[in-house]
């Protein structure tokens, strides 16, 4: 297994979010080396849900054209048991609970450890309803990667007890997608998550611009960008390698402080 | 049992970023729910403004017809906005002003709840947006224009499925972007703790005054009583104050669309299985990779792919049933009550009352059946004419 941590050793990670099965499973598996080979320094695979609560319109999208491709779970676990050999970053998996409870938590988190997956990232799963989860995660050495919002601030010693992985600082209220302006204060937010834990934070929701990512990454461990990555793969289709791989990189060399603007 | 838990269901499955609002409301509830003030005003309102109590009326010619037990209707219809839903609206929308909100958000099906969250909003002076399902604005035109005419805006939604699920979804996004000013008034007794236990709590004023009318008419309980369940907020309000009474059956009629064994139905109990949406465990229709399914009913306001928590519960431990009812049972049973009592129900309430129908017929004519008619029909009329053939347009 690649472990979480071996993103944020020594660097600033760069965190891509790819959807699995958009536009189709064989080109996600594409897609994910593209990231990989462009300096992505971990992959967030979305599994498809059909009432993805928190997300904007760019992944719920993305969720629907992956569904109607034919995406489920098992062809998802079969598309990441093809890369194996090829995978050199660490990879988690970014879903609702529903699918991971109706396929049963001892037999997902087991199949995550088959496949080298070490950790998840369940939106609708808060530090009250976690421990269903936590358990057998555990027990299969996966992660589970809790997110800390704006309003979180009484929660927080809270959720970060016991966590695993990295925190998830989701940058401002509402879903995912790409925004003009974040409005909370991410310097001050990771200063106070900095005294009750000493994992890595990264910060996610909005992140579109590689001058963007760059200016986040001086305050945190690490970006994660996703509704953007996904847009460029809604705009290009099967035919996202190039893009993909150009905007990956841009943003890399600007999250390790190397870019040019 | 833990609170906000029902057995295994229930729970507060929603993002971190809507959970300071979750829990604020769970104090804020704790600390009115038995304020003296906050429950007088929540009367007065009740009395002097949605016209509460609602009749218990003896439906002696449906009695008559049936041939069999005693059927009583509890005339929810009767309320101001014309359903139950104005119960648990004017409770929450008075909570969220004590709360300091300023502004309601609410999702609507058949548009029931959206009229009266914008009509609460109205009178208490807050303000209010709605969150209706692209093919249910289509369905229930006249009650879009309802709202907007008490002062609501409402946003079709056109994502999913287009209906009640999707109009969910997209008012607990729209609240996680603005908890500050925002209260989320949901609509049945569903979603995260402490709605299920909170719209129930506001809804039970049925189950209280049937069971004190009926009393007062006839000296004793029900033998069963009846209404229909979509998420069941109607239904759990009628049988909560009877949960106790062991001698009265308990029956929840679900949407079975047409039928069952097809894949048109919102029957979840009957097809469902335990799944985790919209902030709760509970029984859903779904997928063996856990996507939820697309449903269908007839009743926009029946067309929900899952159930609230406490139903989930109460069927597991077999204390209330479930049973199926058809568009078409369901539309005889509209138009029977229409022509024999002179009361046209909502196409909703129409599942509670054919099942009420079919029971009565199986019971002595000393047996009492007492149905929750939770809403009246008049928005229904243009889709059951079509339904019917007839080419008629609101």
């Amino acid at each position: 297994m690649n472990k979480i941590a071996d993103a944020f050793n020594g660097k600033k990670a760069l965190i891509a979010y790819l959807m699995a099965g958009d536009p189709n499973l064989e080109k996600s598996a594409e897609y994910i080396l593209t990231a990989q080979e462009a300096g992505a320094d971990l992959i967030e695979i979305g599994i498809p849900f059909s009432d993805p609560i928190a997300e904007g319109k760019v992944i719920q999208e993305a969720s629907v054209r992956a569904l109607n491709a034919g995406a489920r779970l098992d062809g998802i676990f079969e598309m990441v048991a093809s890369l194996k050999d090829k995978i050199r970053v660490p990879l988690v998996f970014m879903t609702y609970l529903n699918p991971v409870f109706v396929y049963g938590y001892e037999r997902f988190f087991h199949t995550c450890k088959e496949l080298g997956v070490g950790g998840i990232i369940i939106p609708d799963l808060p530090w009250e309803e976690q421990e269903e989860v936590k358990l057998p995660a555990s027990k299969y050495g996966v992660a589970v990667i809790p997110l800390v919002a704006p309003t979180s601030s009484k929660r927080i010693e809270r959720i970060v007890k016991d966590a695993e992985g990295f925190i998830y600082l989701v940058s401002s209220m509402g879903v995912t997608g790409v925004r003009n302006e974040i409005t909370s204060n991410i310097r001050d937010r990771v200063s106070e998550l900095k005294k009750a834990t000493s994992l890595p934070v990264a910060v996610g929701f909005g992140i579109s611009s590689p001058k963007q990512a760059g200016e986040y990454a001086q305050w945190t461990d690490g970006v994660i960008v996703g509704s953007a990555i996904v847009n460029m793969i809604a705009e290009h289709g099967e035919n996202a390698h190039y893009a993909l791989g150009k905007y990956i990189s841009e943003l890399k060399a600007s999250v390790s402080g190397k870019d040019t603007f | 049992m833990e609170t906000g838990r029902y057995g295994p269901y229930g729970g507060q499955y929603v993002p971190e970023t809507l959970m300071s609002a979750v829990d604020e409301l769970c104090g804020a509830y704790e600390r009115y729910k038995n304020d003296p003030d906050f429950c007088a005003e929540l009367e007065d309102l009740f009395v002097n403004y949605a016209g509460r109590p609602s009749l218990l009326y003896e439906a002696k010619n449906l009695t008559k017809d049936m041939g069999g037990a005693k059927i009583y209707l509890k005339r929810e219809d009767l309320n101001h906005t014309g359903s139950h839903k104005i119960n648990n609206v004017l409770g929450q929308t008075l909570l969220a002003k004590r709360m300091g909100k300023t502004r309601i958000i609410a999702e609507t099906g058949a548009g029931q709840h959206g009229v009266a969250a914008a009509t609460a909003a109205t009178l208490l002076g807050m303000e209010c947006e709605v969150f209706m399902g692209k093919e249910d604005t289509q369905r229930q035109a006249l009650n879009v224009y309802r709202m907007r005419l008490l002062g609501a805006k409402v946003h079709p939604v056109t994502t999913g499925t287009m209906t009640l699920k999707d109009a969910v979804n997209e008012a607990m996004r729209e609240w996680s972007q603005r908890v500050d000013d925002t209260l989320y008034v949901l609509g049945s007794v569903m979603g995260p703790h402490p709605y299920p236990m909170m719209v129930r709590d506001f809804q039970s004023v049925i189950g209280k005054e049937l069971k004190k009318q009926l009393i007062k008419k006839e000296g004793r309980l029900p033998d069963a009583v009846v209404a229909c369940v979509g998420g069941g907020s109607n239904a759990i309000g009628t049988f909560y104050d009877f949960i106790g009474e062991s001698s009265v059956r308990l029956i929840g009629c679900e949407a079975a669309g047409r039928g069952i064994d097809t894949e048109k139905h919102a029957a979840t109990i009957a097809k469902g299985s335990v799944g985790i949406l919209h902030g709760m465990k509970s029984l859903f229709c779904q997928d063996e990779y856990g996507q939820i399914a697309p449903v269908y009913s007839i009743s926009a306001g029946l067309d929900y792919p899952g159930i609230g928590p406490e139903h989930a519960y109460l069927r597991d431990i077999g204390r209330a049933e479930y049973v199926p009812v058809t568009d078409d049972e369901a539309v005889a049973a509209f138009e029977r009550l229409s022509r024999l009592e002179g009361i046209i129900p909502a196409v909703e309430s129409s599942h509670a009352v054919a099942y009420g129908m079919k029971l009565a017929k199986q019971m002595p004519k000393d047996a009492i059946i007492a149905v929750c008619l939770s809403g009246r029909g008049d928005k229904d009329v243009a889709a059951i004419a079509r339904y019917k053939g007839e080419d008629l347009y609101e």
